[in-house]
């Protein structure tokens, strides 16, 4: 349903009414933005030296090296993993064999249901809180685990969303069950499924934030760093949420950008997106909820 | 297990902190949302893409950095949103003390999941039947019957399994407010891990299983009510 079937094409009076409310609401929205930078300009959020550090190029490479990259490596890492993760066990869910399916299923429903900040805690303490290292993979194998529990759920769904006939004609000419499953089953389901991958990745992203909680590298360490230093924490918050926000946008727009390219105009990602109860509706788990 | 039974009250108190975030914000993000969904989807063009942009903005900013934002920035602002004064009223319920931090919390959960509340009733609002507005509509409801009379009720319905997922997510998000000093299930069970370090696994199990049961029993619901509301 189109948003214009809501309300019928104004008549003359309503125009005049619509215009009125444009302008008060215009007026609201301008003016409480105006009122917050008014608000921080006083409370001297924008002097030179608090936001020295963000035109500065040497601490800009810090915050994009040490910051951004060490972000993005976690998260790559974790989704890199999480995809194998979830093929695993999402094939395993549609196994045939009970003792293979029913171990699956419980390990997918498990860390589905835990939050990823508790995962983190417990990875970081179970390595070994005074290693060297031992944040950067309990964020790392925390995101895994869930955002693989959650693509388990994706791969099951994008199967299950190919038409029958496809196994059955497959079954039909003598192939076995594993070579319906990778050769003919797979290779359509992958294509139905990436979008749906791709927007994991966002969920993945913003859970590494989470670090924080068990001392993580990445944009988050950085940024304490930097407020420690410079005392600047809303300047600081600011530009960290943004580095977040453009790189999850850019994902969001080539996942809409591979969904239109792989399906067309077909509605299938979202139904898989549904079907696994993730995509576009989860927030991650931390999350995800993400946080 | 000594860690946990032996002092099973903390337990307790701290899972209930995880459930007072997660009631209070869930019904306060479903009432957000529920504005934000009319303002997206109603005739004017300035709130139109006003609370898109919002929309957009929030749900695309890790929930950490929206707790952040809110804690430093608001206070800025207007110093009444620091919830100090939270603390003087002395709000509490049997065990349980709402102090500041609290406030803050329920406040950021609340502006992170009414974003994912809207997005959710956006696609239930798109699944109503076009010929349920236009019949609306043909007997002369305004914007605001139609929205509340026909579509909201039945876009309720069609979107109560994505409606759900978000509310499940709410439970597992109230964890971050660990990170920013309530006392809640995470908290609790990192300063025991800290306290009792050979006792690791079995803390983790025990935090994990009051998760799992908070889950499971708010998916059950969802499922009755999903079947007793199934749009024929």
């Amino acid at each position: 349903m189109s948003t214009s079937v809501l309300f019928d094409a104004p008549g003359p009076k309503t125009v005049a009414r619509h215009r009125i409310y444009t302008v008060v609401a215009g007026a609201a929205v301008l003016g409480f933005l105006l009122w917050a930078l008014w608000r921080l300009y006083v409370e001297g959020q924008f002097t030179y030296d608090k936001w020295e550090v963000f035109l500065t190029p040497r601490y800009l490479e810090v915050i994009l090296v040490d910051g951004l990259l060490q972000t993005l490596q976690m998260a790559g890492t974790a989704i890199v993993a999480a995809v194998l993760f979830g093929f695993l066990f999402g094939v395993g869910k549609m196994s045939d064999h009970a003792w293979v399916r029913w171990p699956s299923w419980a390990v997918v429903e498990f860390f589905r249901a835990i939050p990823v900040l508790l995962l983190m805690v417990f990875v970081w303490f179970l390595i070994g809180i005074n290693t060297s290292g031992a944040s950067y993979w309990g964020v790392v194998i925390a995101l895994m685990l869930y955002n693989g529990s959650v693509l388990a759920e994706v791969f099951r769904a994008g199967v299950n969303s190919i038409p029958k006939g496809q196994g059955e004609a497959a079954y039909a000419v003598g192939m076995r069950k594993t070579q319906v499953m990778n050769l003919v089953l797979m290779p359509q389901a992958v294509k139905v499924m990436l979008p749906a991958i791709i927007s994991q990745c966002v969920v993945a992203l913003k859970d590494t934030a989470l670090g924080q909680y068990i001392l993580a590298p990445g944009l988050t360490k950085v940024s304490n760093q930097i407020f420690l230093e410079f005392d600047n924490r809303i300047p600081t918050i600011f530009v960290v949420a943004s580095l977040y926000i453009v790189v999850n946008l850019i994902l969001t727009a080539f996942a809409t950008w591979l969904q239109k390219r792989l399906l067309g105009g077909k509605k299938k990602g979202v139904d898989i997106e549904a079907a696994a109860g993730g995509g576009r509706y989860d927030m991650g788990g931390g999350g995800g909820a993400a946080v | 297990m000594d860690a946990v039974l032996n002092d099973f009250d903390a337990y307790l108190r701290a899972f209930g902190f995880t459930l007072w975030l997660f009631l209070i914000s869930g019904v306060l993000s479903l009432i957000l949302g529920t504005f934000l969904v009319a303002l997206r989807v109603g005739p004017v063009a300035v709130l139109r893409s006003a609370a898109a942009t919002y929309v957009t903005v929030v749900r695309n900013t890790p929930l950490v950095i929206v707790f952040a934002t809110f804690q430093f920035t608001a206070p800025t602002l207007w110093s009444a949103l620091n919830f100090r004064w939270f603390d003087r009223l002395d709000i509490s319920i049997g065990q349980f003390q709402f102090n500041q931090f609290f406030a803050t919390a329920v406040i950021a959960l609340t502006l992170y999941t009414s974003t994912f509340v809207c997005e959710a009733l956006r696609s239930g609002v798109n699944s109503v039947d076009i010929g349920q507005a236009e019949a609306a509509r043909a007997i002369g409801l305004p914007f605001g019957g139609v929205m509340t009379n026909v579509v909201l009720p039945q876009a309720f319905r069609a979107s109560l399994p994505p409606l759900a997922s978000v509310q499940i997510a709410l439970i597992k998000n109230t964890s971050v407010a660990a990170v920013f000093g309530v006392a809640e299930a995470v908290y609790q069970m990192r300063s025991l891990t800290r306290d009792f370090p050979s006792q690791l696994n079995e803390i983790f199990i025990a935090f994990a299983i009051g998760y799992i049961i908070i889950v499971e029993v708010t998916s059950f619901l969802s499922n009755r009510l999903e079947r007793r509301w199934r749009v024929a």
